[in-house]
């Protein structure tokens, strides 16, 4: 782990440099809220597919990767981890996308 | 990472990584396959409902939001389990394991709550490709929720018996990272499966 | 090994559990963590299946050899060419391809071990209990009669009533743990064990191309795990995920399965184009020719292996589109594949080859695998496909990739790892009849299926009627199918005979081949602890460049020989990992739980009970270190700590199901 100093947490106080502090995990967590509040208020506003499901997967995405870089540590620890899982995530989603178009699954919505 | 385990852990390794984080990363590359023909198939199948309930007429998304959000937060009461250890701080160690365990049980019980109002509603597991699609991904994510759950208690029992020190908080990073994992997962359940429009009869 | 385990292993509280201290008998191979004791059980346990699926095989030619054959009823000639496919596959090829990793990558490497010793040993338990239990429905009468690739609904409940789907879809569900298992751990031995100085692009390219089939299992493994747990959930609990009356979709298996499947036909070759890739350029005296390309089209082969699934599927109705996108990503793959056939080539050129037994076989893989690489080519042809399909034409084919690529292949790394595994020779002069008869017989046998598929003889067919002019090319074939066979028994009287001439002869020198990489600095047989000391790597083929240098005209000359370059396998103060009882206990409650499912759930109970308390005992077993601070023994790799953990996942797939 000794390629880990490099990225310090930004607002790091006094012993730990290499991971943030408990506030900023609690300050994560409250964006982390804040947001799937946003999420759920959707499904109580009226509006157009065409914007509301892009809108979701936005939000979906920035939550994914926010525990991931956060909690995950994969902001701080080394890039080969990361490298792992955004291999497996990239390998599923470009294959089952692609066998839901086979399937024609966009069409069908 | 406090320098004593900085030192212990990945020392002398090819990568300067610990073979033992390598390998749970490895493993939840493994793992976005397996959710994602989970996930495929319920997309592939959430139309087809046959004579049962439509998605769309049975999800309960205020209550599933909520427990969204109980899955969510349990992911901050795990690192903040792992910080706890780090500073080599074991009561709050413990206070925080035991919290997450909590929250992933409150979630667990409330898919078993959501799994039998749906069954009284008429939508069985033999009722159409779409019930057995829903509950074979929702089930899988729930079992890896109780697996973790297990690994969880056995770390506490294990800082009960003293064996949960400052320099094995590798095990518990170890244990977090699938916490969390399960909950991206979730997170991604969560947004396609409920909160994108689902059909209706 | 036994000094170590006097000493006290550090206090625990629960200080119940030892770690078994036999180091001889059969103990020692039920509770080995060595990886080339594992690589060895591998090795044997795999050949026994590969007798079990050649015996299919000769029977499924009997029975075909004469129109309106009468020696296997039409069930039962099912059930014969349903095993013989998922016994190759499944338990001969990868499991021998996992012997050789498991005995070689660590050594190539430079390591002492791999990353995790005792999830080595669970792998070979799981994949031990997968392949009984797969057989084991022979045994109960009821083996699975659906094809190796099972497509659902014909395997669902209406129409496989029977067992043995449940046997197929639990059985390989208990296989893939194994694979899972050992993919992971292989790949973590890889990245952070290799000697210091072997930099990625040193290591030799056997060890590269079994880091690529690592990744595909990796990543091809969970994909059938989920199309078996789909086909097991629609057996056994009444879902319906293909049950057309319900509207599922059919095609749902057929996806799941070949995007796993596509890479499994990668898995299974990549490991033998390894193989011939270290024993060509050491019978050519040569370098291999053009190392990167080589290594960089088995990275591609792999990658693009997941964009070529559906060409299995091109009579399926998935639409002219897609039918014409997979058919030009399947023209793209044979690239890296032609890129590597041509590098064998230009290896071979030039070279001053010595034509042993493990170089005949390599020239076996690569001239087989040709033809078969061609008619694969014409697969992707989809309007030629069309006709191809369900037809012996592909049985061909396929019989020409991994009988003519990957098994020609293993057995040039018997012939060449030999004196390795176990300090002799395997006799040249039955050596070189046992590849030719398997070569001949080889080409007899299966040669003649393009004509009959051409000529329009459907797979999977129990009998023909006489008048089709099937009749003598069937007769050749199963003529050809008895030649194999007794090439196979030689192979089996060779190893026989040379373990009983080499109780008397001397034994085998330290570099019989002239070889090339790291795995020939220890003596012959490897002594247990690898290697006296690290050696450091400073270019590819360390152990040839420390035998040979440049004098002064800048020709290649001998510096120094094999006894001065190799360690003398004396150093006896090398740490090694302590045997473990959990592995093989935890393996024995797969089955039982896969039992239970079938059966009764209080199997179940058993299975389960099994498998909590080896993995709570795989927890709390001493660590076997006991100078190592707080039970972390770095570099070793086996930290008691976080195998638990991994272990605890990977064996989710059982109690869930």
């Amino acid at each position: 782990m000794s390629t880990v100093i490099e990225a310090p947490a930004g607002e790091h106080e006094g012993e730990h440099d290499d991971h943030p502090t408990d506030r900023k995990y609690v300050e994560v967590a409250i964006v982390l809220g804040i947001v799937t509040a946003l999420e759920v208020a959707t499904y109580f506003v009226e509006m157009p597919g065409a914007v509301l499901i892009p809108m979701l997967m936005l939000m979906m995405v920035f939550k994914f990767f926010y525990v991931a870089a956060w909690f995950m540590h994969l902001r701080f620890d080394s890039p080969m981890f990361t490298k792992f899982f955004v291999t497996g995530l990239v390998l599923a989603t470009i294959v089952y996308a692609t066998m839901l178009t086979v399937f024609e699954f966009w069409h069908k919505g | 990472m406090a320098d004593t385990s900085a030192v212990s852990h990945g020392h002398g390794t090819g990568t300067g990584l610990s073979n033992n984080k390598l390998l749970m990363w490895v493993f939840l590359g493994s793992e976005c396959l397996l959710f994602g023909g989970l996930i495929s198939t319920y997309l592939i199948y959430r139309s087809r409902f046959a004579d049962g309930p439509a998605p769309g007429d049975i999800f309960d998304i205020p209550f599933t939001s909520v427990s969204s959000f109980v899955l969510l937060m349990s992911s901050l009461t795990m690192v903040l389990a792992l910080s706890a250890l780090q500073r080599g701080d074991i009561r709050n160690n413990r206070v925080w394991l035991l919290t997450t365990a909590m929250l992933g049980s409150l979630f667990i019980g409330g898919q078993v709550y959501e799994f039998t109002t749906f069954m009284r509603e008429g939508l069985g597991y033999s009722t159409s490709p779409f019930s057995s699609a829903f509950f074979t991904l929702t089930g899988f994510h729930g079992v890896h929720v109780s697996l973790g759950i297990v690994m969880l208690m056995s770390l506490l029992v294990s800082s009960l018996r003293g064996t949960l020190t400052k320099e094995r908080s590798e095990t518990v990073e170890i244990v977090g990272l699938y916490w969390h994992f399960v909950d991206v997962v979730w997170i991604f359940i969560f947004t396609v499966i409920y909160l994108v429009p689902s059909p209706t009869t | 090994m036994s000094e170590t385990m006097e000493l006290e292993a550090p206090t625990r509280p629960i200080g119940v559990y030892t770690r078994p201290k036999g180091n001889t008998g059969w103990r020692d191979w039920v509770t080995t963590v060595d990886h080339k004791k594992i690589g060895i059980l591998y090795g044997v346990t795999a050949m026994v299946f590969f007798v079990i699926g050649g015996f299919e095989a000769l029977l499924i030619r009997l029975q075909l050899a004469t129109p309106n054959g009468t020696v296997l009823g039409a069930d039962t000639y099912n059930r014969v060419f349903t095993m013989h496919g998922v016994t190759m596959v499944f338990l001969v090829i990868m499991p021998l391809a996992a012997a050789f990793a498991n005995y070689l990558l660590p050594l190539q490497i430079g390591a002492r071990d791999v990353a995790f010793p005792r999830l080595n040993a669970l792998s070979f338990w799981v994949f031990l209990a997968g392949g009984l239990f797969l057989n084991m429905a022979w045994i109960v009468g009821d083996a699975p009669d659906g094809g190796w690739f099972a497509y659902a609904p014909n395997t669902g409940m209406i129409f496989s009533p029977g067992k043995g789907m449940d046997y197929y879809a639990l059985g390989l569900q208990i296989t893939g743990i194994a694979s899972l298992v050992s993919a992971m751990n292989l790949i973590v031995t890889v990245l952070n064990m290799r000697a210091p100085g072997m930099t990625l692009f040193k290591m030799p390219v056997f060890t590269w191309m079994i880091l690529v089939v690592q990744f595909l299992l990796l990543f091809a493994v969970p994909v059938i795990t989920v199309a078996l747990f789909l086909l097991m959930f629609d057996r056994n609990f009444g879902a319906n995920f293909f049950n057309p009356e319900m509207g599922a979709d059919p095609l749902l298996w057929q996806h799941l399965f070949w995007i796993f499947g596509h890479p499994e036909v990668y898995i299974l070759i990549l490991p033998s184009f390894g193989i011939i890739s270290e024993v060509i350029p050491t019978f050519s005296r040569k370098p291999l020719f053009g190392y990167p390309f080589m290594v960089f089209s088995g990275i591609a082969i792999g990658f693009m292996g997941w964009g070529v699934w559906a060409h299995h599927m091109f009579v399926s109705g998935i639409g002219p589109i897609s039918v014409a996108a997979f058919s030009v990503s399947t023209m793209f793959i044979a690239v890296p594949t032609g890129v590597k056939i041509l590098n064998w080539l230009a290896t071979m050129w030039g070279g001053r080859i010595r034509f042993n037994t493990p170089m005949l076989f390599a020239f076996g893989v690569v001239s087989m695998f040709t033809i078969g690489g061609l008619s694969g080519v014409t697969h992707s042809v989809a309007p030629a496909d069309t006709q191809q399909t369900d037809t012996y034409y592909i049985v061909a084919h396929f019989h020409y990739v991994i009988f003519g690529g990957a098994l020609l292949g293993i057995f040039a790394g018997f012939y060449f790892w030999w004196p390795k595994c176990f300090g002799h020779l395997l006799g040249e002069k039955l050596g070189k009849w046992n590849f030719w008869l398997m070569i001949i017989g080889f080409n007899m046998t299966f040669g003649p299926m393009h004509i009959l598929g051409l000529q329009g003889m459907s797979r999977r067919i129990n009998s023909y009627s006489p008048g089709f002019g099937f009749d003598f090319w069937n007769m050749f074939a199963s003529v050809g199918a008895f030649v194999i066979a007794v090439g196979v028994l030689l192979f089996v009287i060779n190893v026989v005979a040379s373990a009983r001439k080499a109780r008397t002869a001397p034994p085998v020198g330290l570099d019989p081949w002239d070889a090339r990489s790291l795995e020939w600095f220890t003596p012959n047989p490897t002594p247990a602890h690898n290697f006296d000391e690290d050696i450091e790597v400073s270019s590819l083929d360390e152990f040839w460049h420390r035998k040979y240098g440049e004098d002064e005209n800048g020709k290649v000359v001998r510096v120094a020989t094999a006894e001065e370059v190799c360690q003398d396998g004396s150093a006896t103060d090398t740490h090694l990992p302590s045997p473990s009882y959990w592995p093989i206990i935890l393996a024995a409650g797969l089955p039982f739980v896969a039992f239970g499912l079938i059966y009764t759930l209080w199997f179940c109970v058993l299975g389960g009970t099994l498998i909590f308390m080896a993995i709570y005992g795989w927890i709390f077993e001493p660590v076997d270190d006991p100078d190592g601070p707080h039970g972390h023994h770095e570099g070793h790799g086996e930290d008691e700590s976080g195998v638990d953990e991994a272990t605890a996942e990977t064996v989710e797939e059982a109690p869930v199901g």
